[in-house]
């Protein structure tokens, strides 16, 4: 209970000093876009190429707001030391991580709403049909992306050289994430929609172990 | 001011605790009991080991060697850190967030029952009800001190540890504080603080302990007289 009563006061925080700053949605948001309105404009693919291009462009456009979103995370708890202040007041430290997890979550998921319609009418994807299988997908890659950012996010933020440190844990460790959703949404945008069962289990499988990895392990992470 | 019930009262005891960072010794071998109630000023000079002993104190640092215990033990939950107040070099409070928003996040943190009620009554404590809306940001330093000891104080912790809490402070934000550790101490709650010579705060010792290169050099207990551990040429 204490978990769960903890990890809702803290995201309430996340909540409220970003949409008081507008740091991190403004400057992702405005980056992805520049990427995605640039390449339609560079390759102005026809339809058939979109379907082919699209899913895999769309998600390097979503690793980019992620590792441009995940490492302020921790890194603007060392800035007062805040971080040992919630290490003092929370029963449960997972909380701390719990918290960080939903709002980059969040954050990240409001930033995919925000670009899958520009996306649709600049690369002439229609994907009015897919919106409840394609929303399932963009969340279960957008929360394995969340849970190994926030992961390395926390490490990074305690060590030197931290903001080159991040992209160099998170890229090997994302391939099979970001390989597993571009597979899955490319099924989606097809000629023939289907939902991919296999890549959607793939997802969950690692999203679950990520979860509980850090769940156990997740105090340490923590520690000065 | 709530203080803490008898069964509430909390000793430490260091037993060979080192800390290292790379090669460097922060702490070596200190070993020092600190019985429930006894409010203990630490002396030394700048890279002494003081904060890194309150950050062991606090159990944000592990040690490399040795170990902390409490008496009575501490075991189940809340953890013991709930039990802990702890005023560092830095504010532990979010510049983004108002003074009155800082407070009631670790108030509901710390599952402190109406808490509303608790920060309304500390933000008048330290002087801060008429600014409790502004940002932390547009604080002067000793104002984001006010708010840092009232966040320390939020829960009238059975322990306190307090690293040079005066800095920034203005005359009677010293006298205020003093008057609060006195009222806290008076109630069995134990103190820790590191200190910069004599002042209205270290007449509230009842004991003095000097480090030096992260060694226990002097401690009052052990014959060294209170004043000669804290004053400017010692410490």
């Amino acid at each position: 209970m204490s978990l769960l009563s903890n990890t809702s006061v803290l995201l309430g925080k996340e909540l409220r000093t970003e949409f008081r700053s507008r740091e991190l949605l403004t400057t992702t948001v405005v980056f992805i876009l520049m990427v995605v309105v640039l390449f339609s404009f560079t390759f102005d693919p026809t339809r058939e190429e979109s379907r082919r291009f699209g899913p895999g462009l769309l998600w390097m456009a979503f690793l980019f707001a992620a590792s441009l979103m995940l490492q302020p995370g921790f890194l603007r708890e060392q800035t007062n030391d805040t971080l040992s202040a919630l290490r003092l007041s929370v029963s449960d430290p997972f909380a701390i991580f719990l918290s960080k997890l939903c709002a980059n979550t969040l954050f990240l998921l409001i930033t995919e709403l925000l670009l899958l319609p520009i996306f649709a009418v600049l690369y002439n994807v229609p994907l009015l049909g897919v919106v409840p299988q394609l929303a399932l997908v963009l969340f279960l890659g957008s929360l394995g992306l969340s849970v190994t950012g926030t992961t390395l996010s926390a490490i990074s933020a305690q060590a030197r050289m931290r903001e080159l440190l991040l992209p160099l844990l998170l890229l090997p460790l994302l391939t099979p994430l970001l390989i597993a959703s571009t597979e899955a949404t490319a099924a989606l945008l097809a000629e023939n929609p289907v939902l991919r069962w296999d890549w959607l289990a793939f997802l969950i499988a690692f999203d679950v172990i990520f979860l509980t990895a850090v769940w156990l392990f997740g105090e340490y992470l923590l520690e000065e | 001011m709530v203080t803490p019930p008898e069964a509430r009262r909390i000793g430490l005891r260091f037993e060979n605790v080192d800390k290292r960072y790379g090669g460097l010794y922060a702490l070596r071998r200190v070993s020092l009991e600190i019985a429930p109630g006894e409010c203990v000023a630490f002396a030394g000079r700048n890279g002494s080991g003081k904060t890194t002993l309150l950050r062991v104190a606090a159990q944000l640092v592990r040690p490399s060697a040795g170990k902390l215990t409490f008496s009575p033990a501490q075991t189940g939950a809340p953890p013991a850190t709930k039990n802990t107040g702890f005023v560092a070099h830095a504010t532990m409070v979010y510049d983004e967030l108002t003074a009155e928003e800082n407070l009631l996040l670790f108030a509901r943190l710390l599952e402190i029952p109406e808490p509303a009620k608790r920060v309304e009554s500390l933000l008048r404590e330290v002087g801060l009800s008429e600014r409790r809306d502004s940002l932390v940001r547009t604080f002067s330093r000793g104002m984001r001190q006010r708010v840092a000891i009232a966040r320390a104080l939020l829960h009238e912790p059975s322990v306190l540890l307090l690293d040079e809490p005066s800095t920034g402070l203005d005359p009677q934000g010293v006298t205020w504080l003093a008057e609060t550790l006195w009222r806290l101490h008076g109630g069995g709650s134990t103190i820790l603080m590191s200190l910069h010579g004599e002042s209205e705060i270290s007449a509230l010792a009842t004991r003095g302990i000097r480090l030096d290169a992260g060694v226990v050099a002097a401690d009052s207990r052990s014959g060294a007289s209170l004043r000669s551990i804290l004053t400017p040429a010692n410490a």
